[in-house]
């Protein structure tokens, strides 16, 4: 190769370098402060404390949804296999919650056991399939219900 | 020289690339509109609904293939960049420049179909999670790339600083590609990985139908950008002079 354009490759190796490393350093010093939601267990985990806003992300328990008799307040459980913690909300759900399903609430502790929500969102997996494949796999017995955000932990 | 060494060759003249790309054109264009037909065809009247979405999950065959465009664009940008800067080839530069905003396009497209789809799945139009800001951030980059290019005068110099920015931004497409196995993010896992897939068959085939369309439109598109480009700076040269009186094509 011609020394030039040797010298210039180089030049444009030691940019890609440079600047990978300077963004990895980044992202991992980063790394709390990219995570979207934190988990039930996550709480006892970095003592966070009541009165701060933060989302909580996990799965909705199965048969813990009561609503109120009047006005739109909900109390449903969310946990993450280890710990759970109930949640209420004053709100409009997305259409997508229900028993089993991914949520993401933000919003703020009240007490320990307690998590107070603003806004709550429904999180989609990667499973995309038509209604009667979903109610063959039902009828198999099969937990067709999804179980997103636990697949990368 | 053997044969593929003397296509890259002539590839660099502008005559021989402005006629090859003509007589491409057609071709591309027509596979692109078939591809396009059948795609929208099988994907919105024939697929199924999704068991959880409804017929929302129909977005997915027009956020999905422009989502990996706008990465797959980006990628060939930094390369025709490298190309560029590094041999100085004139007909890779006005190749990168031609990319961006095809690239920029997919990314808004991508951005737009992904918030009409949260608003009805997720419950929001937009959250600042990490792959949707990094997605963000690409057309930004995309955007950088046009605005510093049009700051130039002279398009050779236009070129190698827009293709150092394009180069510096490629360390964004990685965080694009993993930001939802790296981090928790509200947007989901991918759905088609190197182990198989988790859209089912009826919906996966119109899916991959519209990612092959995308590149042909791609394809057909970059050489008609490419071709005008060179028409406007060779304008004094010969070569078009040749070409606009008719002379052939």
């Amino acid at each position: 190769m011609h020394p030039t354009r040797k010298r210039r490759l180089i030049g444009v190796l030691v940019i890609l370098a440079g600047v990978a490393i300077a963004a990895s350093i980044t992202l991992v010093s980063l790394q709390q402060n990219m995570l979207f939601f934190v988990s039930p267990s996550d709480i006892e985990e970095q003592n966070l404390p009541v009165g701060r806003e933060f989302r909580l992300g996990g799965l909705v328990t199965p048969g813990s949804v009561s609503r109120a008799d009047d006005g739109l307040m909900v109390q449903f459980e969310i946990n993450d296999g280890v710990d759970s913690v109930t949640v209420k909300f004053d709100g409009i759900l997305p259409d997508l919650f229900r028993e089993g399903q991914g949520v993401i609430a933000r919003g703020q502790l009240e007490s320990h056991e307690v998590f107070v929500a603003h806004e709550v969102l429904a999180k989609h997996d990667e499973n995309y399939m038509p209604p009667e494949v979903a109610d063959a796999l039902e009828e198999k017995g099969m937990h067709v219900v999804p179980s997103s955000g636990e697949r990368e932990g | 020289m053997n044969r593929f060494m003397l296509f890259i060759h002539k590839t660099g003249s502008p005559p021989w690339f402005y006629n090859f790309s003509g007589k491409l054109l057609p071709w591309t264009w027509g596979v692109f509109l078939v591809l396009l037909v059948a795609g929208l065809y099988l994907g919105l009247v024939k697929a199924p609904p999704d068991y959880l979405q409804g017929e929302s999950a129909r977005i997915m065959y027009i956020h999905v293939p422009s989502a990996y465009m706008s990465m797959m664009i980006y990628a060939l940008m930094a390369v025709m960049g490298v190309i560029g800067l590094v041999w100085h080839v004139r007909m890779a530069e006005i190749m990168m420049i031609s990319s961006a905003p095809i690239g920029a396009i997919f990314t808004a497209i991508a951005l737009a179909t992904g918030s009409l789809w949260g608003r009805p799945t997720w419950g929001t139009y937009w959250v600042w999670d990490a792959r949707l800001t990094s997605e963000l951030v690409l057309l930004f980059l995309y955007l950088g790339v046009i605005g510093l290019y049009a700051a130039y005068d002279e398009p050779r110099k236009a070129a190698r600083a827009a293709a150092l920015l394009a180069l510096v931004g490629v360390v964004n497409l990685p965080i694009i590609h993993y930001s939802v196995t790296w981090w928790n993010t509200l947007h989901q896992p991918p759905s088609l990985t190197s182990e198989g897939s988790a859209i089912h068959p009826s919906m996966l085939v119109p899916l991959l139908i519209m990612v092959v369309a995308w590149k042909f439109f791609y394809i057909s598109n970059l050489l008609v950008r490419t071709r005008l480009r060179l028409i406007e700076q060779d304008q004094r040269k010969r070569w078009v002079h040749h070409i606009l009186s008719g002379a052939d094509r």
